[in-house]
């Protein structure tokens, strides 16, 4: 008989937890003890990925700093939902200034805990991609270069949804959004090169730098882990699906982040000092109609009248990132 | 006012605002009915004991199992497995090995010894079964340990009824089938073998029972009207395969004519060719796709140089020689005679066309309706007449071993409510659950592991068993591909996907809660959970 790998639904693969794996192997998710850094009652829409992805990453942090760590916040949805006042949800020392300067309040608060000598306190910053991309980049990219001892972690959903969502750097092409309306010869956001966040942080060389999304959680969570050995600057940057803003249903959340990697439209890797070192590959690869459909933000490119050319500009950008960062597919079982 | 400047009220947790008062539909939990369970002819759950098969706790999983079917070692041989048909996966890659699992379970019982638990405190009721068939050995183990006492009459000199006068040994080793009876007449049923029930009536007031469960099978082989010459050697299948246990060893020749298109028609085929007929045919009237045997056997007999004369029948038997007559397939999918005769050189001829059953012993049992030589039973498994019961072969249905325990244990359940006096309610069947409702993203490829099979010269020859079985890492693998549709498997997908820490985790075995303050409706939770085992409703407003 062939040699078959024991690799099947129940142990290390793809569920948050698993009844037949020992406790420490199991997601931190899965624990009853999980620190919960964003507690229940915050004011979130329905399906929200920030919320998710906000609390799968800083529940890994907590864990890995044994909960010694402290947050610094960007203005944005995260901010507004979490901490309505004088409510707030979260559950460790978080802090929050302005909407472009959360990378260098994290700057701020590292430097006064290593004046204090507290080693073993670490520090997060976390924006959405308007606070990341657009507002706050400045400060981002002099954190990068400093190698501050901080992790930013950017949740980006692709458009300022905090205000109404308007267009950010982070926007992809064609999308609708507030300013870039499905009208004219070109509808939607501009086919621009973009402003791939990863990329630049890359450029810097900084310790670390990885991207997910909140559809797979072992996946992230072992970035975030990862991103806590290292000392010095480290980028993380989530893509987190916005139901409201995207048009897409409340319960498709992570099934659209999923099919974003799947597409090869969202690359996931991770890299060290300026060098990719690994890539998330594409287990059962889609072309971008599959992805692009289910939102409203693209409806405009389908129809009676589909606009095949914008179709397959989406589709080149999805071959171009499967081939830049190589995300082949996987072999499963033979 | 006490507080800072410009500051009004208390700082405070989020938890204060109930976000539960978004939601207009809430996700509750439910378990869902597999198609495995669904397929069961003998009611198993087997996705009750698979989830025990995966965590490796065979006997846990063992005793789930033969909650619904004491012979998982003879199913995990003989049984046609609709289970595997009807199974999920199948849409994904290829179905769970369950049948395979189930040898597994049932030989591991046989090696270490496992026994079934004690039976309730007795009830002080005696039942009458008869035929120690598939059908009767369930019933008596099922009313046994419902605390009645149990007494089998059989008119055959062995236990097993079909499954060892129908079924070949190469098919079904005679000591699992032995070690499986053994296990259910330590139970304390008492059978009485070479015991030909005459007369049930008589049979019952001799013994003084309160009621019986008749299956006495279909052991007769049904004849078709062939011309044949003086000296032309025709016999039944069912007789081959009888004679097969005793001493002396049916004669058919070398070469063996076999006619009809069932599994009894290859399992005779195999045994000829087993016996050292150089040629073993079977003559069929229709074609492969109409065969009413399972597509497996067809192969395996083939691969075994079984040869096949498709569209043709039988029209005159002579010594050394047979009449066929060419058919074709009309419009409809019958066969219609063409008028083209050939002709085919045989020994033997052994018809395999089906079996009636022996209803001698219901002479004079009144309120009793018997039609197509099958007696009619209601939705309790009783006959017209109080207090007797049937099932198997002797009652309408699909003839398999599978088909006859499951009617032993429904009957026995029966029994037992009317000997209380009471009805018995099944419990109401969950709702289906549909591979659309599965999230299938969170299971990994994983083919099916095939059991090996014997070489084919040596199958030629031997009575050795064809089919091997798993060893203990891959049975643990192929049960580790079970969905698991429609029931949870505590995967803490809705635990981890809930933006809103909405669900509770009760800790193993407990399964989870909403937290329905908190729960905004979104759905995530039922769109992420692998196994459907969460579904959406309208909130009460």
């Amino acid at each position: 008989m062939p040699f078959q790998p024991i690799k099947f639904y129940q142990t290390g693969t793809f569920t948050v937890g698993n009844r037949l794996l020992k406790p420490e192997d199991r997601s931190v998710q899965s624990h009853r003890d999980r620190s919960n850094a964003i507690n229940s009652g915050h004011r979130a829409c329905q399906g929200c990925g920030e919320a998710l992805g906000a609390r799968y990453a800083l529940d890994a942090a907590m864990e890995a700093t044994g909960s010694q760590l402290i947050a610094a916040n960007a203005t944005g949805c995260l901010e507004v939902f979490t901490t309505p006042y004088p409510e707030t949800s979260w559950q460790l020392p978080w802090m929050h200034s302005l909407f472009g300067n959360a990378a260098a309040v994290a700057t701020g608060i590292a430097a006064a805990l290593k004046v204090k000598g507290r080693s073993e306190v670490r520090v997060v910053a976390q924006g959405g991609d308007g606070g990341t991309t657009d507002i706050g980049f400045g400060c981002l990219s002099g954190m990068f270069e400093r190698n501050d001892d901080v992790l930013y972690i950017c949740y980006d959903n692709e458009a300022y949804m905090n205000t109404g969502v308007q267009r950010s750097s982070a926007t992809p092409p064609a999308a609708r959004t507030a300013t870039t309306m499905p009208v004219g010869p070109n509808p939607g956001n501009e086919f621009g090169q973009g402003k791939f966040v990863p990329a630049i942080a890359m450029a810097h060389e900084i310790p670390y730098v990885a991207t997910a999304t909140v559809a797979d959680l072992r996946d992230l969570e072992a970035k975030v882990k990862r991103a806590m050995e290292f000392r010095g600057a480290r980028y993380i940057h989530i893509l987190v699906p916005c139901p409201l803003g995207w048009g897409t249903a409340s319960h498709d959340t992570i099934h659209i982040a999923r099919l974003a990697h799947e597409t090869g439209l969202f690359p996931v890797f991770e890299a060290e000092h300026g060098v990719q070192v690994s890539a998330l590959p594409i287990r059962k690869q889609l072309p971008v109609e599959e992805y692009l459909k289910p939102q409203k933000r693209f409806a405009h490119l389908f129809g009676a009248k589909p606009k095949l050319d914008v179709i397959a500009r989406i589709q080149e950008r999805a071959d171009r990132n499967i081939r830049k960062y190589g995300m082949v597919q996987r072999e499963e079982v033979l | 006012m006490d507080k800072p400047f410009a500051i009004t009220l208390d700082p405070g947790s989020s938890l204060a605002n109930h976000t539960g008062s978004w939601r207009t539909k809430k996700p509750v939990y439910l378990d869902r009915l597999p198609p495995c369970n669904n397929a069961c002819p003998a009611g198993e759950n087997i996705q009750g004991w698979l989830f025990h098969a995966e965590s490796g706790d065979y006997e846990k999983a063992w005793r789930v199992l033969t909650l619904d079917n004491p012979f998982p070692s003879i199913m995990g041989r003989v049984c046609y497995h609709p289970c595997e048909s009807a199974c999920n996966r199948g849409q994904l890659d290829s179905p769970v090995g369950i049948n395979s699992v189930e040898r597994f379970l049932g030989d591991e019982a046989i090696k270490r010894g496992w026994k079934f638990d004690a039976p309730a405190a007795s009830t002080g009721k005696e039942v009458l079964i008869v035929g120690a068939g598939p059908s009767g050995l369930s019933a008596a183990y099922h009313l046994a340990r419902l605390g009645h006492s149990v007494e089998i009459h059989d008119a055959g000199p062995l236990s097993g009824g079909m499954m060892r006068f129908g079924i070949p040994k190469y098919r079904l080793p005679r000591d699992v089938l032995d070690a499986e009876v053994a296990r259910i007449l330590k139970l304390g049923v008492t059978l009485k073998l070479n015991t030909k029930v005459a007369n049930i009536e008589d049979s019952m007031r001799a013994g003084n029972f309160d009621a019986a469960f008749l299956a006495v099978g279909a052991h007769i082989g049904k004849r078709a009207f062939i011309p044949a010459g003086d000296a032309a050697h025709i016999v039944d299948a069912i007789s081959v395969l009888r004679s097969m246990e005793g001493e002396d060893k049916p004669m058919l020749g070398r070469r063996v004519v076999v006619y009809g298109g069932g599994n009894t028609a290859i399992d005779v085929a195999r045994t000829a060719k087993r016996l050292g007929a150089t040629d073993a045919i079977i003559v069929y009237r229709r074609t492969r796709e109409k065969m009413p045997a399972h597509d497996f056997e067809v192969e395996e007999a083939l691969q075994e140089g079984i040869m096949i004369k498709w569209l043709s029948t039988i029209k005159q038997a002579d010594e050394g020689m047979l009449t066929l007559e060419k058919m074709k397939l009309d419009d409809k999918g019958f066969p219609q005679p063409t008028g083209e005769f050939e002709t085919m050189a045989a020994d033997s001829l052994v018809l395999a066309l089906g079996q009636d059953v022996d209803l001698s012993l219901l002479q004079g049992v009144s309120g009793l309706e018997i039609s197509d030589g099958v007696v009619k039973v209601g939705p309790n498994m009783m006959t017209g007449h109080q207090g007797i019961f049937a099932g198997g072969d002797m009652v309408p249905s699909e003839r398999t071993v599978t088909v006859g325990v499951g009617h032993g244990k429904k009957a026995a359940r029966h029994i037992d409510a009317w000997l209380r006096n009471t009805t018995y309610e099944p419990a109401a069947k969950h709702e289906p659950v549909d591979f659309k409702m599965l999230n299938t993203w969170y299971y990994s490829d994983a083919p099916k592991t095939l059991r090996p099979m014997l070489d084919a010269i040596r199958r030629q020859s031997s009575f050795d068993e064809v089919q091997g079985g798993l060893d203990e890492t891959n049975a643990l693998f192929e049960a580790r591909r079970c969905l698991s549709c429609g029931n949870c498997f505590e995967c803490d997908n809705c635990y981890g996907v809930c933006p809103d820490n909405a669900v509770i985790k009760l800790g193993p075995g407990k399964r989870f809660l909403f937290n329905y303050d908190y729960c905004k409706g979104c759905g995530m939770c039922v769109a992420e959970c692998p196994c459907g085992a969460i579904k959406m409703v309208a909130e009460d407003i």
